[in-house]
């Protein structure tokens, strides 16, 4: 039961709407929404992937952001290089926690930043020499890098530099893979299309690559897609699917290497975590290469054996029975689990804000513990998001696309929620109002949070996010009760 | 008596870097201290003055020592003919690079290491024909050239052109203190061309400053990599620039002009027979149909 009604969360919306001058509230309106389960298409009730209004605040990204940061960066084994001046890179340097197995600057180079460093005269005369001789000079210094990804930045795709060109030139001089991507961070409304320009990339510089080769198949091999391993997600949700029977042959793209991407063709089935960042390439797989594929959820003990069986009724009676006993095996663990924090969260209410595939993924693994999730939202979706998202949350609920900061601050203060779930921007507003928060990009320097083992892991930081008693003892200065004047003036 | 800074505006190929670099040589004769910035990334427009192929430019320069910020004003300053001081501002070749930027940076240069001092009577920027994009419009912004000069020729696309440019005036204007100073007329020896760029710079609400008749002994010079001032100080060309020169000293004539629509152009080129009147029947019509 969500505490606000249907008439109230529709009032709340316009009341907040009312600060806003009347072009931007029009344009507000349509991105703010309150859930009704029997609506069919999202788009019946929102509006989605569209350009923010200037002034307000966004949380948004940029395309750069979706390709280096999202898709491309976690490819442990490639040298990504942040090609334009070095802001872009070095601020984003390591900021996602995608964990990786490897030896840093030996064989894999995931938390180190590489630049070309543009300068003036870069801009002015171009920078294609410089990006050969960053190349170049990246080969000799890091042999055992498996192949370098060129990551545009704005200026590239001002001036027109053909990265494509010296691509092709180098690939063929070092005998390695590049791969150009034309992720310049003024395309595109938010980081979306750059998950989009990045899995175009890897359709056309990628996958070919190893289409006439040999492959040692069995008829249990999967693909492990939109899978980042912030915090080792990717490797305790693998556990699973190799317990049951399957063979992962590729895990995209955390933890992963450029080897296991130009494999992926020879899988039998694609397993899609983050649908909105990757699901571009799986749909790619299908039609080139007639790989099926899926859609799982691995956050939560419910989610995750619905998800285990669901993958498993495309195998044989020997992966079914496999999921099962991985199911069985896990459940003791998981009920303790539960038995030990069900009774401290029950009836928490909990309001989201993040990208991906979260807004609607992690609402289970809140159920399995009691909560419910009253709010929630996406800051890059798309429509076919939302479609996913309505069935998934209460009648009633608020739904918010692209929040801006006011807008979020505002439901907060109104719906009041035992515990906000968003990120690094979001947290400290929101504790300085005494409401307990988890950053829910980066688990809050936690995790994993995928599979059983993550569960536990959740349930636990929300345990004592929620619960610490820091919350009672604190009052937020404007709270604080007024002093008499006359004491004012003697300070 | 304060700097006076002038852009030259005009189409490829107009004349401008010629014009300009008569000009100049015919202001420094007249004891005037000159300053030329070239910006546009051929680095042509202080040929003429220093007698060179093409001068090291502040861009160039500034890619071999690292950065700008590596350069000292002496290595991009050239002193040429009648004591002008020639800077370039260089790019990149065609098809690679930012060549505003390149533009952009090497005006900031020129500023920050004070290229401006007092002793300087007028700057004259002499900027790429086509103003592509922000950049070739630096030389206009605020703080930076108050008078604009437009070259044109009584040609169709040059008179096209000069009206483009001052539509680009306009929107500096309104925000600052840059003012269209003049048609120069550089001749091509089309019928009443005089007449012409009269009427369109009345229509354009600025004047005509100078006729430059069409004269071989400009070529002459140029292949000696001289102006006609240096060259041939008695020749009567000579004169013409001098009396531009002695025209834009005392030039009071600063307007935000009135650009006119294509409809008025096109009007204006018929009344003077350069275009004819227009059969509507025709348009969109193939050989084949019209023969038929």
């Amino acid at each position: 039961m969500s505490a606000l009604t249907r008439e109230e969360t529709e009032a709340l919306i316009q009341e907040v709407l009312e600060v806003y001058p009347e072009k931007a509230r029009k344009d507000r309106a349509k991105h703010l929404a309150v859930n009704d389960q029997s609506i069919e298409q999202s788009k019946k009730c929102i509006t989605s992937n569209r350009k923010s209004l200037p002034g307000v605040m966004t949380i948004r990204g940029c395309a750069y952001a979706g390709s280096k940061g999202v898709v491309w960066g976690p490819i442990k084994d490639m040298i990504h290089i942040s090609h334009g001046p070095v802001g872009c890179g070095q601020y984003s340097r390591a900021g996602r926690r995608n964990y990786y197995v490897g030896t840093t600057g030996i064989n894999t180079f995931g938390t180190m930043n590489f630049t070309s460093d543009f300068q003036e005269k870069d801009i002015v005369f171009g920078g294609d020499k410089k990006l050969a001789k960053v190349m170049l000079e990246i080969e000799s210094l890091f042999p055992l890098n498996k192949g370098i990804s060129i990551q545009s930045e704005c200026p590239i795709g001002l001036i027109g530099d053909d990265i494509e060109a010296v691509a092709k030139k180098t690939a063929k001089e070092i005998n390695k893979p590049i791969v150009p991507v034309r992720c310049e961070g003024f395309r595109g409304v938010s980081q979306s299309l750059g998950h989009h320009i990045a899995n175009d990339a890897i359709r056309d510089w990628v996958l070919p690559r190893r289409d006439t080769q040999e492959f040692a198949s069995t008829p249990y091999d999967v693909a492990v897609i939109g899978d980042y391993n912030i915090g080792g997600d990717a490797w305790s949700s693998r556990i699973l699917l190799e317990e049951m029977g399957l063979r992962v042959i590729a895990q995209w793209s955390g933890d992963g290497t450029i080897a296991e991407m130009e494999m992926t063709p020879n899988a039998k089935l694609n397993l899609i975590h983050c649908y909105r960042s990757m699901n571009y390439i799986a749909r790619h797989m299908e039609e080139k290469y007639s790989i099926p594929w899926m859609e799982y959820n691995f956050f939560g003990p419910t989610k995750v054996a619905e998800s285990l069986r669901a993958i498993a009724a495309h195998f044989d009676d020997k992966i079914k029975e496999g999921a099962e006993r991985v199911i069985a095996k896990y459940q003791a663990m998981m009920d303790e689990v539960i038995a030990k924090y069900k009774p401290r969260l029950q009836g928490k209410r909990v309001m989201l804000y993040v990208g991906g595939l979260r807004p609607r993924h992690v609402i289970g693994a809140y159920e399995d513990l009691g909560m419910e999730v009253v709010g929630t939202g996406y800051e890059f979706g798309h429509n076919d998001d939302y479609d996913r998202t309505i069935k998934d949350m209460g009648n009633a609920t608020l739904i918010y696309d692209d929040v801006t900061g006011f807008e979020f601050e505002e439901f907060v203060k109104r719906v009041k929620p035992d515990l906000v779930g968003s990120g690094i921007k979001e947290k400290f507003i929101f504790q300085k109002m005494g409401v307990p928060f988890r950053q829910m990009h980066s688990w809050d320097y936690s995790g994993p949070y995928h599979g059983y083992d993550g569960f536990a892991i959740f349930a636990r930081d929300m345990d004592m996010t929620i619960n610490n008693p820091c919350w009672s003892k604190m009052t937020p200065p404007w709270l604080k009760p007024v002093a008499p004047e006359t004491e004012q003036k003697a300070a | 008596m304060a700097l006076r800074q002038c852009a030259i505006y005009g189409k490829g190929g107009i004349g401008k870097s010629t014009t300009t670099q008569n000009l100049v040589a015919a202001l420094a004769e007249s004891g005037k201290k000159v300053m030329i910035v070239g910006c546009d990334p051929k680095a042509d427009s202080t040929r003429l003055i220093l007698h060179s192929k093409a001068q090291n430019s502040v861009m160039e320069l500034a890619a071999e020592a690292g950065s700008v910020e590596d350069l000292e004003l002496e290595d991009v300053l050239s002193v040429g003919y009648g004591g002008i001081k020639c800077v370039e501002s260089g790019g990149p070749e065609p098809g690679v690079g930012c060549a505003g930027r390149g533009v952009i940076t090497a005006i900031n240069f020129l500023e920050e290491e004070g290229a401006y001092d007092d002793e300087l009577d007028f700057v004259f920027y002499d900027v790429l024909g086509d103003v592509v994009c922000g950049g070739f419009a630096m030389p206009i912004r605020e703080n930076k050239a108050q008078e604009i000069y437009i070259v044109c020729s009584g040609e169709m696309m040059a008179m096209y052109a000069a009206n483009n440019i001052a539509k680009g005036i306009v929107k500096y204007a309104n925000s600052g203190s840059v003012r269209l100073a003049g048609l120069i007329c550089n001749s091509r020896q089309t019928d009443r061309e005089d007449e012409l760029i009269i009427a369109l710079a009345q229509k354009m609400g600025t004047q005509m400053i100078h006729f430059i008749p069409r004269a071989n002994s400009v070529q002459h010079a140029e292949i000696r990599r001289m102006t006609v001032i240096e060259y041939d100080p008695t020749n009567p060309q000579a004169d013409e620039y001098r009396q531009l020169a002695s025209k834009i000293v005392n030039n009071k004539n600063f307007v935000i002009p009135t650009p006119i629509t294509m409809d008025e152009l096109e009007e204006l080129l018929m009344e003077f027979g350069i275009m004819e009147v227009e059969d509507e029947s025709i348009i969109g019509k193939k050989a084949a149909e019209l023969a038929a």
